[in-house]
């Protein structure tokens, strides 16, 4: 073994005096390495200090975080039900997905958004924004997602994959098919950046489905339920390894519309390929029975995320299918604004029911010349007979001598140009001019010609059909209006706004409107329905100036129809207004719109009372039943 | 050979401490592998113990000076053990480490410690000189770098590295001047950069990186040390009991009875229980030290001293990685951490210390 002991060795005892085989030469340095080991000791005794006691709270908190989820179980929205509590708006169960944060590594960003068709750039900016909140704050990344997504989401599940993709069961709104009360209900979708900070939805996170438009909006925080949430523990494969505990999820309210879906279907097939609107409302306390806006939309394409292609064609239809006309349509109202203006002059005293005036065609004011729509004209015409007969010149000469304000004052206490203050959003409020509005608005004084118009529902003067039928329905009731609601809410019975008018009066202005349709000459014959007494007013308007209609745009403008009418004539139970636009030579059809939807409430009132009648029949006289045969007597 | 030997006479504290450390770690081992695929692990490592103190029992008898004889023999059957490995040993955990038949594998750098031992102890004491040369570093130092270079091959960084601190340890106690000291510092100035570029693998050299800042991949290396270090915060004072720490029995934890079990035994036994067990290894690594110091001649101290060097850098490398002081190098800790390999070589070195110990009582 020699040769591999070290060189020189023998050298090195020659030079060294002397070999000494024991351990003191090294004691000072193994004294060393006891210190260096008791250093080693307290180096790492430190660091156990550090994380067991020093900085405890923090690590305790990560590792209850690490093996303790929470699972959100998401409220089902509140169903959405007629009069008779029959089901407009329903859910049904779906999934959700999730990404949890956590777990997320931004290379499997693209890979996940491709397996599930999203735009992966669009993703990647969503996570984005996240950046700044909590950690165990989940992204919603796609609502109702298909059998396909399913698969690939519980094929991807295993944490060598996407561990960061979580499913969760929600409720998906279910609207009617076809558009069916699209405008009344609204629709829900996922709670927008800019929503996030409206006031209105103040209490809501990122990925809440809220209600965007119509009643799911004005009733969210009633529709929506509280979700709740379950506490498991899982380990690192993200399997549930234990509950701890479960907050159920307390579901939404279920809203009661005062809509009869009866009068809604016949009314929506009424105006079925026509654009405008049609509301009925029960003048007695204000209950909407119907509510319709043509063009209508799908509210189902909002349901969860609407694509951008859908979104584009809505908002680019000419005929502005997101638009609730009864409610936001602004226009002219034409001669049924005449009831009012004849009620502002009776009331006023400018006029009385004796009044008389020529219809030559056609009369002079102010230096022009106003035509009446009827060219031969309608000779002489009193009250009764300026209204049947809806005679332009008779009211040019009511509205001069009544005045611009005096019409306003009337306009305005029947609730024209005031939001009605219908329970959904976006209400508009019309316009009443006045010579106060004028100055207020243009800082010009109005032009006594200026009221010659305005008498006949013309000039500045814009209404919606919902105020249209406001104003008639209070009118009918002797001057109280109910203000319009969707929603019965015992607590919140709003009082009617009762007019200072004379009864006798109004009761003038119903005559007048009971001729309309029932008597001879009268321009709404076509509403007129056999067993019961219907009033009502023709109207057609202008969209917009002689000059301009005669511009290219001109075919596009055709006037406006309108038909107001209420029944019974001597105790009104229904109010129906009606817009049809662009309506031109088909004027005349808008009134047996109106008449539809007042024969369908008649109908179903007589079912309604006929189905009564016989179940207390029944019930009174239960041997009407069927009768055991009798056994054969035994002679 | 007319050594008086008996019972008596073994060195009891360390005896004592070595078994305490040895059925925590059984313990740890069940409560950390209970309902998962290892679930035997903590009767397999009982009797590993079982056979570590039956080798440990016949180290000692053998008088240690036989083994010093024949170190040079055992140097080249390890090397030539490891070259078999590297061609016909079995890959498992991403290295070609273990060399057996079936079940049965043996890591056979585990074992090339002792021998690293008995050969720094054997040329530190042929030297007969109170000062070491330079030239005997390099040549030891060659000697000690063929292992390593085969060891790193597997690859297997950290199991290399420990051979360094018994060298390192050896080189010093035999009396190298501080000049050399000194340039030893200046050259790894210099090549531990060019290390890093040429020498490390992209794992070593993350894990590294993660080292220094863990925060930095959370997903992938730093994962292991913030969990390691969630679960010894978790323990707190007093520890979350026996089976009931969650970041070991929910498998936040990486690998819990073996790189990280004392991870575990903090969170569920609390800075109580690791000061009782960093109490107990310090007891162990100053009775090995004590026994260096009364040994009977300089081929028992340095053999006891590598011994000592090589626990103590095993203890610093693997609690430090636990607690996030030290990089993750995937060094067992002695004793406690799942292996018949690593059991029973350091039951090997126990043995030989104690024969160290045994060697005083020659008459």
């Amino acid at each position: 073994m020699s040769l591999w002991l070290p060189e020189h060795t023998e050298e090195r005892i020659r030079s060294k005096p002397a070999l000494r085989d024991d351990t003191k030469f090294a004691s000072a340095k193994i004294a060393f390495f006891q210190y260096l080991a008791v250093g080693v000791f307290l180096f790492l005794i430190a660091g156990f200090w550090t994380l067991q006691v020093r900085d405890r709270e923090s690590y305790k908190e990560a590792a209850e975080r690490n093996r303790i989820k929470f699972v959100p179980l998401l409220a089902p929205r509140g169903k959405i039900l007629d009069r008779d509590g029959r089901v407009i708006v329903d859910n049904r169960s779906s999934y959700s997905l999730m990404l949890a944060r956590d777990h997320l590594r931004p290379q499997h960003i693209r890979p996940i958004a491709l397996g599930l068709s999203l735009d992966p750039d669009q993703l990647e900016a969503r996570v984005e924004r996240f950046r700044s909140r909590p950690k165990y704050e989940n992204i919603f990344i796609k609502n109702e997602i298909t059998q396909g997504e399913v698969a690939f989401v519980e094929a991807h599940r295993d944490p060598d994959s996407f561990p960061e993709l979580e499913l969760i069961r929600a409720q998906r709104r279910l609207y009617p098919q076809n558009g069916l009360a699209a405008h009344v209900i609204g629709y829900v979708g996922e709670i927008s950046e800019a929503e996030l900070n409206l006031p209105e939805f103040i209490k809501y996170d990122q990925g809440a489905v809220i209600g965007k438009a119509g009643l799911e909006r004005q009733y969210n925080d009633q529709l929506m339920g509280v979700d709740g949430q379950k506490q498991v523990v899982v380990d690192n494969h993200g399997t549930v390894r234990q509950a701890l505990g479960i907050k159920e999820a307390i579901p939404g309210k279920n809203l009661q519309l005062t809509l009869d879906l009866d009068l809604q279907v016949v009314a929506e097939l009424a105006m079925e390929n026509r654009v405008g609107a049609v509301v009925a409302l029960d003048p007695r306390n204000g209950e909407v029975l119907a509510m319709v806006s043509t063009p209508a939309y799908d509210p189902n394409k909002f349901a969860s995320r609407i694509r951008a292609a859908d979104w584009n064609e809505l908002r680019n239809n000419p005929e502005n299918p997101l638009l609730n006309r009864a409610i936001q349509a602004q226009f002219a109202p034409g001669s049924t604004f005449k009831p009012i203006v004849a009620l502002a002059g009776l009331e006023s005293g400018a006029i009385d029911e004796n009044f008389k005036a020529h219809c030559p065609g056609g009369a002079s004011f102010y230096g022009h010349y106003f035509a009446c729509y009827l060219k031969g004209g309608h000779g002489t015409v009193d009250l009764h007979k300026g209204i049947t007969q809806s005679c332009d010149v008779y009211f040019y000469n009511v509205g001069n001598r009544t005045g611009i304000d005096n019409i306003a004052k009337y306009a305005d206490m029947a609730g024209l140009g005031h939001k009605t203050g219908i329970d959904l959003p976006n209400e508009m409020a019309g316009v009443v001019p006045s010579s106060e509005w004028k100055m207020r608005n243009f800082r010009q004084k109005w032009y006594a010609g200026e009221t010659i118009s305005v008498a006949i529902g013309q000039g500045a003067l814009t209404v919606t059909p919902m105020q249209l039928a406001y104003a008639i329905g209070g009118l009918a009731m002797g001057g109280v209006w109910y203000p319009p609601h969707l929603v019965k809410d015992p607590d919140r019975m709003e009082k009617p706004r009762i007019g200072k008018i004379d009864p006798a009066n109004a009761q003038k202005v119903v005559y007048g409107m009971y001729g309309v349709v029932n008597e001879a000459g009268g321009t709404g014959g076509r509403a007129r329905l056999p067993g019961v007494s219907v009033c009502g007013k023709t109207g057609s308007a202008q969209r917009m100036s002689r000059e301009a209609a005669k511009t290219s745009l001109g075919h596009k403008m055709k006037d406006n129809a309108w038909f107001v009418a209420f029944a019974p004539c001597e105790a009104p139970e229904i109010t129906v207004a009606v817009l049809w636009e662009g309506a031109g030579v088909h004027g005349q059809f808008a009134a047996p719109i109106a008449r539809d939807v007042i024969k369908a409430y008649f109908d179903k009132k007589a079912r309604q009372a006929r189905d009564r009648l016989v179940a207390e029949i029944k019930r009174a006289q239960p041997r009407f039943g069927p009768v055991a045969p009798q056994a054969p007597s035994q002679p | 050979m007319a050594r008086y030997r008996s019972i008596r006479d073994l060195d009891w504290a360390l005896l004592i401490s070595t078994l305490i450390i040895c059925a925590m770690g059984i313990l740890q081992i069940y409560s950390a592998t209970r309902d998962t695929k290892y679930d035997d692990a903590w009767w397999k490592q009982a009797l590993w113990v079982l056979v570590g103190l039956l080798v440990m029992w016949i180290a000692a008898q053998i008088d240690y000076h036989t083994l010093l004889g024949q170190a040079f023999v055992l140097y080249f059957l390890s090397i030539a053990c490891l070259a078999v490995v590297l061609v016909i040993g079995t890959t498992r955990f991403g290295g070609r480490r273990w060399i057996g038949y079936g079940s049965f594998h043996l890591q056979v750098s585990e074992f090339v410690k002792t021998v690293i031992i008995l050969l720094v102890a054997r040329y530190l004491t042929e030297l007969k000189t109170d000062r070491a040369e330079g030239r005997d570093l390099l040549k030891l130092g060659g000697l000690v770098a063929v292992p390593m270079l085969l060891v790193m091959k597997q690859p297997d960084l950290g199991t290399a590295l420990t051979y360094l601190p018994i060298l390192a340890v050896g080189i010093l106690l035999a009396g190298l001047r501080w000049q050399y000291v000194a340039v030893i510092g200046v050259v790894l100035l210099l090549v531990v950069p060019l290390g890093w570029r040429y020498g490390l693998k992209d794992y070593q050299k993350a894990r590294l990186v993660t080292f220094l800042d863990p925060g930095r991949d959370p997903q992938g290396t730093g994962y292991q040390v913030i969990q390691s270090k969630i679960a010894v915060g978790a323990g707190q004072m007093w520890g979350r009991g026996v089976t009931k720490g969650t970041q070991t029995q929910y498998g936040f934890l990486p690998v819990p009875h073996t790189d990280f079990i004392f991870s575990a035994f903090a969170e569920e036994h609390g800075f109580f229980g690791v000061a009782w067990m960093l109490g107990f290894y310090f007891v162990l690594l100053m009775q090995i030290v004590q026994n260096a110091q009364m040994a009977p001649d300089r081929s028992g101290m340095y053999l006891c001293m590598g011994v000592g060097a090589l626990l103590l850098f095993h203890i610093l490398v693997n609690i430090g990685m636990v607690v996030g002081s030290m990089p993750v190098t995937g060094i067992p800790l002695p004793l406690m951490s799942y292996g018949g390999s690593s059991i029973l070589s350091f039951f090997l070195m126990l043995g030989l210390v104690n024969s160290v110990r045994l060697g005083r009582f020659v008459t």
